[in-house]
């Protein structure tokens, strides 16, 4: 007896009845035999000894990565510090020269203002009375 | 002389081993994917063993296995929407490969094309029902059970698992083909 005809208290559904019959049976067939080929796979099992070193290796794989991972963050920081202490000092240096040229510059500028040819031959003027008779006589020189 | 609790582990174990085979079909014909099916027989027969005890025999065994079967079927999919959409998008069977199963018989080749075709058609109907009518559906014409027992099996009265039958067979006649 069919599945349909088995079950006609639902609903209208007589039309084309061995279609969907035969449709319906060979569902369930298919369905029977892919579920009995599957129940019967072997299922995979890993060994404890096979498994245990497979986490072995992945916990050891894990801490190379966190230890090379560390000393790599702290390399880069070492470097990152160094860079940082170089930078400063550059700043520093640079610093100092400007304030010794501004100074160099000052002190330019202040000679610029004062009459140096003046001053050297108001110096010159000024002769040491212990030198007067040596000056004179260049004097003489001179207008000679 | 053995205890209760060995008579009792006794019976829950020979349950297991007469039912095991249907639940995970059930479980795989509704899931499509063996690995899931496998895990979900296992949560039904641990969750059976756990309430062994208070199973007082008003239906049988096999309608209140497939009970829980269905209500873990159905946690599984609320719970886990998302992710069991992406599982069975990556492992189910797609229906092509679920029509090459089918038993050739005694058939021309011409007829077993026909007839895979035609499980491909049913098991596309079956894919676009509401998860309740699939389960009606798989348990009446895959199952082979009873109305009574699949009110029982799934909470529902008799002529609401009608309701979803009709439905259900309406949508894989017009799958086929004819008309609804």
């Amino acid at each position: 007896m069919s599945i349909l005809n088995k079950s006609g208290e639902v609903g209208d559904l007589t039309e084309e009845p061995e279609m969907l019959d035969e449709a319906l049976q060979d569902f369930r067939l298919s369905l029977h035999a892919w579920s009995e080929s599957a129940y019967s796979w072997p299922r995979r099992a890993v060994e404890p000894g096979q498994r245990r070193v497979w986490r072995l290796a992945t916990a050891w794989a894990l801490v190379c990565v966190l230890a090379a991972g560390g000393a790599s963050a702290g390399l880069w920081e070492h470097h990152r510090q160094e860079m940082k202490i170089a930078a400063a000092r550059l700043v520093e240096q640079q610093r100092r020269l400007a304030a010794q040229q501004r100074a160099r510059q000052e002190e330019e500028d202040l000679l610029a203002k004062v009459d140096l040819a003046g001053v050297d031959s108001d110096v010159s003027r000024e002769v040491p009375s212990a030198m007067e008779p040596l000056a004179q006589l260049m004097a003489e020189d001179e207008t000679r | 002389m053995a205890t209760a609790r060995e008579i009792a582990a006794e019976e829950f174990s020979a349950v297991v081993t007469k039912h095991r085979p249907q639940i995970f079909r059930f479980l795989l014909s509704s899931t499509r994917d063996v690995d899931l099916a496998e895990t979900l027989t296992q949560e039904c027969f641990l969750k059976a063993h756990r309430n062994w005890g208070s199973f007082r025999g008003e239906s049988s065994a096999m309608t209140w296995l497939m009970r829980i079967a269905i209500n873990l079927q159905k946690d599984h999919w609320r719970n886990r929407r998302l992710q069991f959409w992406r599982q069975t998008q990556s492992h189910a069977v797609d229906l092509d490969e679920a029509s090459e199963w089918l038993p050739s018989g005694e058939r021309s080749v011409e007829q077993q094309l026909l007839a895979r075709e035609r499980v491909q058609q049913v098991a596309k109907a079956v894919e676009g029902l509401s998860e309740r009518q699939r389960t009606v559906f798989l348990l009446r014409y895959v199952e082979e059970m009873e109305l009574s027992e699949i009110a029982r099996a799934t909470g529902l009265n008799e002529g609401t698992v009608k309701a979803h039958l009709s439905r259900a067979l309406a949508r894989v006649r017009a799958e086929l083909g004819g008309r609804r």
